[in-house]
């Protein structure tokens, strides 16, 4: 069931029906949009936006929970130890400082740095959703299918296509040869010293490869038998031609991106907005 | 009619081997012929099919003497692509050729090959999986289909190409009986309507003669050595001399001295008549006829109302009680996503269950750890390549012992003493590399052996092997079990079960359906049909003979056979 966590669902809604290309672009985009400033006017919009996404596509809280977690223990790490090195960061990086409240002399609270420990938030916020709506809504064929159609080699898609095919077998395989193993004495717990739990680990490695390979063979002798690699091109069942939504949709993404360049570079001119 | 396959003098050699695998080889096979190629493992059967498709030269070079001709086309001129052109081959492990991530995607793949245009392919796939009634799901990712509906997809995804010859190597390995008796009429139906040239590789004779085919080849040491009708084999010692089952009703025949000749229809398991040939059935039944002994023992471990389910709605075991007794062999059988699997891996430990008791030899065993219950109870996989991660055997089989803190001196002792018993000894020093598949198997159980377990359960120990693997695999356990170690085993082979096993547990949607002696579960049709299994053909023998008591003559036949073992 762990595999079910991070792969592709299948439903039917306007995010899913996107080309997988569509939705790599704007991923793109509006990561860039982000990533080049702090001001939060833009990680507003586009938190907006990928909110309204988020709940078109349909992504259940229960699917993202653990990665939710994943994201917000490294967020609370990131600020206690952004806020413990170095308490002032708001005064370096605004050039003003109000302070609003102070532990001793080294232990300040600032109402800069408050403002840019919220801003950074804002901007894991703004990003995070994008990512996950991406891995959720994306039919990996389709996406193989469109990159194959901007100019990526066929043999490069299928092998990620293929990668996806078989790594719930892999998984399995792994968990087969764990458990067998475990059987035979081996503790893979906490309870045992991290490094001979490596050393446990590295060895079950070698009949997961052994099989792997056994699977290789077959797998490529069933394709050449079914004429891979025949042609210098190939078509694909899963492609879907690039719609007026597409277009509109990596349009959206480019109008934001653009957004966020002209704030930067003509209107705010900083990296840093404080509208205080 | 149109030679779609000839060999003529042919010869083959693997670039990796000193000797040829092929000698001089001579086959014609006609358009719209159904033709099963059979021998034991090693026999040279699958280079046969390697030569028809194209793998050889293409994915494993050597040298060729002599000429083959695919649908009257120089074998020479061909390479792997127009060779797939003319034949389409269906693998042995469905699972495993599966390459796209739905049903229609992996149907589409040949077509994706030759880059026919998304539209018209879509056309195509929906025509084509209409054909194997897989057109329901094109939208099913593998991981949800059973292991017929995935032989279905593979049949489909070789017919888009329109090959004239198709070629199924080992169509049945992992299939249950059930299922394997659909794959055979879906392959005569496509040989029926779609006229389309048959060829089946496959050591299982008796599952493949289910639907009649026109000629076996008898293949062994790299030559033909019979090419005929079934009937025609059966008469002659031909398959017995080369490791190759008869179908059980034709070996019961055999052994009651019936004139071959004289029985109408012989190879079609279903409607043969016996004729005259009644009364030797019955007087060599009459003859023979023994009482099974019932063995009772103390029970080793107790299972009560054990339940598992992956999401706490859908059932996977729903309350399974089961006895195992000191030194019995039981077998489980039921069909794919019975449950079989999932209730030994609870008895190990290896998924936790929701609720139920088990007691091994009076202690309760619900909380004992994964090593805890090995100590106990060893469990075999069916790969023997997913269990072995040393290099040498010795230390393979001693590494469970390591784990377990003993001192070096005594795991020697005890190593060799295992090794000494699964007659490995000789080979101690060997790397495990060395070893064929079937001393691997031995390997692997020696491994867990070396534990002394009270109790061991193995995985499909034969799936795959051919008949003489398969005797000396179940020959070594029995001998262990001789030893007074009880024997689960998870299988789908039918003849495994009544040979060997003295009793059979039958799964279906995780419950319990039955509980009794392998010739009492083969002889209840009802029984059969809820649990995926195959009606033995002996049954039906019986039942030609006018002998009432099926159950007591496929013990009588079962009990023969033990006394004409190696």
């Amino acid at each position: 069931m762990k595999i079910k966590m991070f792969s592709y669902s299948q439903l039917d809604t306007f995010i899913h029906r996107l080309s997988g290309l569509t939705k790599l672009i704007s991923f793109l985009f509006l990561s860039f949009a982000v990533m080049l400033t702090y001001d939060y006017r833009i990680m507003l919009l586009t938190l907006v936006i990928s909110m309204i996404a988020f709940k078109v596509a349909k992504i259940q809280l229960k699917q993202i929970k653990i990665v939710l977690l994943y994201v917000l223990f490294f967020l609370v790490m990131n600020i206690v130890l952004t806020y413990v090195l170095e308490p002032d960061f708001g005064t370096e990086v605004y050039g003003t400082r109000t302070i609003l409240f102070q532990f001793n002399s080294y232990f300040i609270v600032t109402k800069e740095t408050m403002f840019y420990l919220a801003v950074k938030t804002l901007k894991y916020f703004s990003m995070i959703p994008l990512g996950l709506i991406f891995i959720f809504t994306t039919n990996p064929s389709e996406f193989a299918s469109s990159l194959n159609h901007i100019g990526v080699p066929y043999k490069v898609c299928t092998t990620l296509s293929l990668t996806l095919r078989y790594f719930p077998d892999i998984i399995r395989d792994y968990t087969n040869i764990s458990l067998a193993q475990q059987a035979r004495g081996i503790e893979l717990s906490k309870k045992e010293k991290f490094s001979k739990r490596f050393v446990m680990t590295v060895k079950m490695v070698i009949p997961l490869i052994f099989s792997t390979l056994d699977r290789v063979e077959v797998i490529s002798n069933a394709m050449s038998l079914r004429g891979y690699g025949k042609l210098k091109k190939r078509s694909w069942y899963s492609y879907r031609k690039l719609q007026a939504s597409d277009y509109c949709v990596c349009l959206l993404s480019l109008a934001v991106l653009v957004l966020s360049m002209v704030m930067r570079f003509y209107v705010t001119k900083t990296m840093f907005y404080y509208p205080f | 009619m149109k030679t779609m396959i000839e060999f003529k003098d042919f010869s083959f050699q693997y670039k990796s081997q000193k000797k040829p695998t092929l000698h001089h080889i001579n086959l014609e096979i006609k358009e719209g012929e159904k033709v099963l190629i059979v021998g034991p493992s090693g026999s040279g059967k699958s280079t046969l099919g390697h030569c028809i498709n194209g793998l050889i030269p293409f994915a494993y070079p050597g040298k060729k003497e002599g000429k083959l001709f695919i649908e009257e086309n120089d074998s020479e001129k061909l390479d792997i692509f127009s060779s797939s052109k003319l034949v389409g081959t269906v693998m042995q492990d469905a699972d495993s050729q599966f390459v796209g991530l739905n049903v229609g995607e992996d149907i589409a793949f040949s077509l994706e090959n030759n880059a026919v245009e998304t539209d018209k392919m879509h056309e195509i796939v929906k025509k084509v999986a209409n054909l194997v009634g897989m057109g329901e799901f094109l939208e099913q990712s593998p991981l949800e289909l059973s292991g017929g509906q995935k032989q279905d997809v593979c049949m489909a995804g070789v017919m888009v190409d329109e090959a004239p010859i198709l070629l199924f190597d080992e169509p049945l390995a992992n299939l249950d009986p059930a299922t394997g008796k659909l794959v055979i009429e879906l392959i005569d139906e496509i040989n029926k309507t779609q006229k389309k040239t048959i060829i089946i590789i496959e050591h299982r004779l008796e599952d493949v003669l289910h639907r009649p085919v026109d000629r076996i080849v008898l293949v062994n040491n790299g030559e033909i050595l019979a090419d005929c009708k079934p009937e025609e084999l059966f008469a002659t010692t031909l398959l017995e001399d080369n490791g190759i089952r008869l179908p059980l009703y034709v070996q019961a025949m055999k052994y009651a001295d019936v004139d071959l000749g004289k029985v109408k229809n012989l190879a079609d398991d279903t409607d043969y008549d016996l004729q005259d040939q009644k009364e030797k059935l019955v007087h060599w039944y009459n003859t023979n006829k023994t009482d099974v002994k019932k063995i009772e023992s103390a029970p080793l471990l107790t299972i009560k109302d054990l339940c598992f389910s992956y999401d706490g709605v859908k059932p996977i075991l729903d309350h399974v009680s089961l006895d195992v007794h000191q030194g019995e062999m039981i077998s489980v059988v039921g069909k794919n996503g019975a449950g079989k699997s999932t209730l030994c891996k609870c008895i190990c430990a290896f998924e936790k269950a929701d609720a139920g008791t088990l007691t091994f030899e009076n202690t309760d065993m619900n909380d004992l750890s994964v090593k805890e219950r090995a100590d106990r109870i060893g469990f075999v996989l069916q790969n023997p390549n997913q269990m072995i991660c040393n290099t040498m055997i010795f230390d393979e089989v001693a590494m469970g012992l390591r784990n377990r803190g003993i001192s070096e001196d005594k795991i020697k002792e005890k190593v060799e003493n295992t090794l000494k018993i699964c007659g490995l000894y000789p080979f101690r020093n060997w790397p495990i590399s060395a070893l064929s598949y079937g001393q691997k198997k031995r390997v692997t159980i020696a491994s867990i052996l070396a534990l002394e377990p009270k109790m061991i359960i193995l995985d499909e120990p034969t799936a795959g092997q051919d008949y003489r693997r398969y005797s000396e695999i179940m020959e070594f356990l029995k001998s262990l079990n001789e030893m007074g170690i009880a024997i689960v085993m998870i299988t789908h082979d039918m003849h495994l079960m009544l040979e060997y096993t003295t009793r059979s547990v039958v799964l279906t949607g995780g419950k319990k359906i039955a509980d009794a002696t392998p010739s009492e579960v083969l002889g209840n049709e009802a029984l059969i049909e809820r649990a995926n299994l195959k009606k033995t053909s002996l049954s039906t023998l019986a039942a030609k003979a006018g002998i009432e008591d099926r159950i007591a003559f496929i013990d009588t036949f079962i009990q023969h056979e033990r006394g004409h073992q190696i």
